[in-house]
């Protein structure tokens, strides 16, 4: 049998067949290890819409706890022509090519501000896009000519931000959001958003949020420019930028690439 | 027997003289101040506690009102004396009476006012001391623990649900368990009060919560047959404060860095190295292992190149430590396991570091953590890493193990995350139980090398800042590239200069008493 081609209109898991839909899900239940336990797992799986489900772990993590690891066969199936994934449209671009084309649009460096909000004590994901380092052989926005890229590490009150963003003419605002408990982190991104509203300097900043819970579609939804997910680089966030500044400034002459 | 790198002893010695002239300039420097925050703690250990009806802590209302009335430089102990020497029948009541701003500003010293408050001194005191020594008794019941410990933070935001997962983790093999506190906590001028339910990345510490949880892990003693040691961070705004609650609930472990507050949540510089001090005065006397953080340079910064930084810095909270009255065996240093693994070689430097950081302080244990800044989300990857990070732990010897997440940087821990990494690292340290006492390094091999080129990098490191000073040091960004000046960040207001009269009865005692020996 020849293996099949992709069919757009029809897609499932693939395991080691075409469409055999094999899937492995992990969890806990509060039950004490037995063959009750066993078989509960089995169907909740089975209930999540797996076919002949297979328990294949059964650990008691503590006295009321029992952990599962259960394969099963997804039969659902996902017509990909009908789905609709926002994903932010920033050309590959790189810094020199970035740097080269902001001076020739303003004439200026951008300034660019970034940090983490209220409660989220966690800078890992600014630094990663600020810290001249970078992130993934791609280096951050610090080491960029065209930008004048103030990270304000982590902590930021709303207020604080808003009014830094005032008194420095930010030309772009990044927030990371990279905890988040009870959905606080979205609380903080539409404070952010409503406050920049209230000041009359939302139209004029690019504003961007990133995260590992963070995807464009989101960002978009809590009133930002764009959202980027885990392992984004500095420079395609650094070429949005530019996009979403242009397009905001209107002194530039359209979109890059 | 941990694996030597041979590293040059005299090497050694310079760097552990040049960390003392640090501390010793860092003494003649804060010497002249207090702090609100160490005057509040000075407060919560003669017994005053509860909050008024806005939440505000009696601790807080006192201090706020002598520092007011310009009467702080003098210590809120001569206050709290006069007005108990005038009638106030217990410290809630003399307290009660200073919150009221003009009582403060119009109380007059009272000559006897430190024999009317020995004996709340005296009460508190031996509540700490007699914390201490149950605990070495409840230890003394058990054999000797296995090492490294094993080391699980759990962070619900609800302290119910905590005790639920802390019992899970304890029965599955941590032996210490670290209650995360809510993100904000540190930069707050206060601490909570009560038994908290909700918070955000963590649970807040309050002294309900520290005692909430102390009980759920002592009455899991006798069914594992072991005592679970209970951690906290003392650092932040509070850092004082919360050694003193720690100290009256018998909390066993304290993070409790020199100068974390200061490089990472930019609380003012003179402040944390004045509170640092009276917070490891009180965890040295309430027999508390303090963790210091220099993990947190490597999670920032590039791992291979702050690693003389992380060494210096080690040296550093070591001397101030010392300085503080804590003991070699108490002061766990805090270093982590953060270099990318797609770096050719990049375990040998590991090793090469944590072997370092062992034979360097032989006395000391070792706090080691986790990859967290090359957890990508791929959890497969990230238990690969963490299994590499369990066994260059156990072949270097170190001592307080902080478990590693596979879902890192994904969400908080779930119950069988923290399971996995429990049965992880159990699994590796018996399984590699010996390694240590069967490797030697080739003498002039890779792990040797780095091993003394991270020491001299140290040394350069403290050579700048002895010749400088550590606040000049701060200021030009010696640690994690972050500059932080003298008179900027936060917290600057709450310090006051001393009167020449200004006593703190707890540090008077707890100095004098502090040398009462070590248990094992």
């Amino acid at each position: 049998m020849t293996v099949r081609s992709p069919d757009p209109g029809r897609v499932r898991a693939y395991g080691d067949k075409w469409n055999d839909g094999a899937v492995q899900v992990s969890f806990t239940l509060p039950l004490a290890a037995s063959a009750r336990a066993t078989e509960a797992a089995r169907q909740y799986v089975e209930k999540m819409g797996l076919r002949e489900p297979y328990v294949a772990l059964a650990q008691p993590i503590a006295p009321e706890f029992t952990f599962f690891v259960v394969y099963g066969r997804a039969a659902h199936e996902i017509d990909t022509q009908t789905i609709v994934a926002e994903e932010v449209e920033a050309a590959a671009w790189s810094r020199d090519d970035i740097d080269a084309e902001v001076s020739r649009r303003f004439g200026r460096r951008l300034l660019v501000l970034g940090c983490a909000l209220e409660s989220d004590a966690h800078s890992v994901g600014i630094d990663a896009i600020f810290n001249p380092k970078g992130f993934a052989g791609d280096y951050g926005l610090e080491r960029y000519s065209s930008f004048d890229a103030r990270n304000l590490g982590a902590q930021v009150p709303v207020e604080t931000l808003v009014r830094l963003a005032r008194e420095t003419r930010a030309d772009a605002i990044l927030v990371s959001a990279t905890v988040t408990q009870n959905e606080i982190h979205v609380r903080h991104l539409t404070d952010l958003v409503d406050m920049l509203e209230a000041e009359g300097l939302r139209d004029r900043i690019a504003l961007v949020a990133g995260g590992a819970r963070i995807d464009h579609r989101l960002a978009k939804e809590l009133g930002f420019d764009a959202g980027f997910g885990p392992g984004t680089t500095p420079s395609r966030v650094a070429a949005f930028v530019l996009a979403e500044a242009t397009r905001k400034n209107r002194s530039g002459d359209g979109d890059p690439a | 027997m941990p694996p030597r790198l041979g590293l040059p002893a005299e090497t050694i010695a310079r760097c552990r003289r040049l960390a003392r002239d640090v501390a010793d300039a860092v003494r003649r420097e804060t010497e002249p101040f207090t702090t609100v925050s160490t005057e509040r703690s000075i407060l919560r250990l003669l017994g005053v506690d509860g909050v008024d009806a806005d939440d505000v802590p009696i601790p807080n209302r006192v201090c706020d009102a002598l520092l007011a009335a310009g009467r702080l430089p003098r210590g809120v102990s001569l206050w709290m004396g006069s007005a108990l020497a005038r009638g106030a029948s217990s410290v809630s009541e003399a307290a009660l009476r200073l919150t009221d701003p003009a009582s403060a500003r119009e109380i007059e010293p009272h000559p006897r006012w430190r024999e009317a408050l020995s004996p709340w001194v005296d009460a508190g005191v031996e509540r700490v001391r007699g914390n201490r020594a149950e605990r070495e008794r409840r230890m003394a019941r058990h054999p000797e623990d296995e090492l490294p410990l094993l080391y699980a933070i759990v962070a619900t935001g609800n302290i119910h649900e905590d005790v639920l997962q802390a019992a899970a983790a304890a029965r599955a093999g941590a032996q210490c368990i670290a209650v995360i506190r809510s993100t904000a906590q540190s930069l707050l001028d206060h601490v909570p009060y009560g038994a908290t339910t909700s918070g955000f990345g963590g649970t807040f510490a309050t002294q309900e919560n520290f005692r909430l949880m102390r009980a759920a892990l002592d009455a899991l003693e006798d069914e594992l047959g072991r005592y679970v040691r209970l951690v906290n961070y003392c650092s932040g705004l509070c850092m004082p404060e919360i050694a003193a609650m720690g100290a009256l609930e018998r909390l066993d472990m304290m993070l409790n860095d020199a100068l974390y507050g200061i490089i990472f949540r930019d609380i003012n510089p003179l402040r944390t190295l004045i509170d640092q001090r009276f917070s490891r005065r009180i965890n040295a006397a309430a027999g508390v292992v303090i963790n210091t953080g220099e993990d947190n340079y490597l999670t920032t910064a590039d791992a291979v190149e702050q690693a003389p930084a992380v060494l210096a810095s080690q040296f550093i909270n070591e001397s101030l430590a010392k300085d503080a009255g804590l003991e070699p065996w108490q002061i766990g240093l805090g270093h982590a396991f953060e270099i990318d693994p797609s770096r050719e070689d990049g375990l040998l430097d590991e090793i090469a570091q944590a072997a370092a950081a062992r034979e360097i302080f032989p006395d000391s244990p070792l706090k080691y953590m986790p990859p967290t800044k090359h957890m990508t989300g791929n959890v497969f990857r990230g238990y690969q890493q963490n299994a590499l990070f369990a066994l260059t732990s156990v072949a270097t010897g170190q001592s307080i193990h902080l478990l590693g997440m596979l879902t890192e940087a994904l969400h908080t821990p779930l119950m069988h995350d923290r399971w996995l990494a429990i049965d992880q690292a159990k699994t590796i340290r018996a399984n590699a139980r010996h390694l240590s006492e069967e490797i030697s390094f080739a003498p002039d091999g890779r792990i040797v090398r780095r091993g003394r080129e991270v020491l001299a990098g140290a040394e350069r490191v403290l050579e700048g800042v002895a010749r400088v000073g550590l606040f000049e040091a701060l200021a030009g960004g010696v640690f994690a590239d972050t500059k932080r000046s003298r008179e900027g960040g936060r917290g600057r207001d709450g310090v006051v200069a001393r009167d020449p009269e200004h006593v703190n009865p707890f540090l008077e005692e707890l100095t004098r008493t502090a040398a009462a020996g070590a248990p094992r």
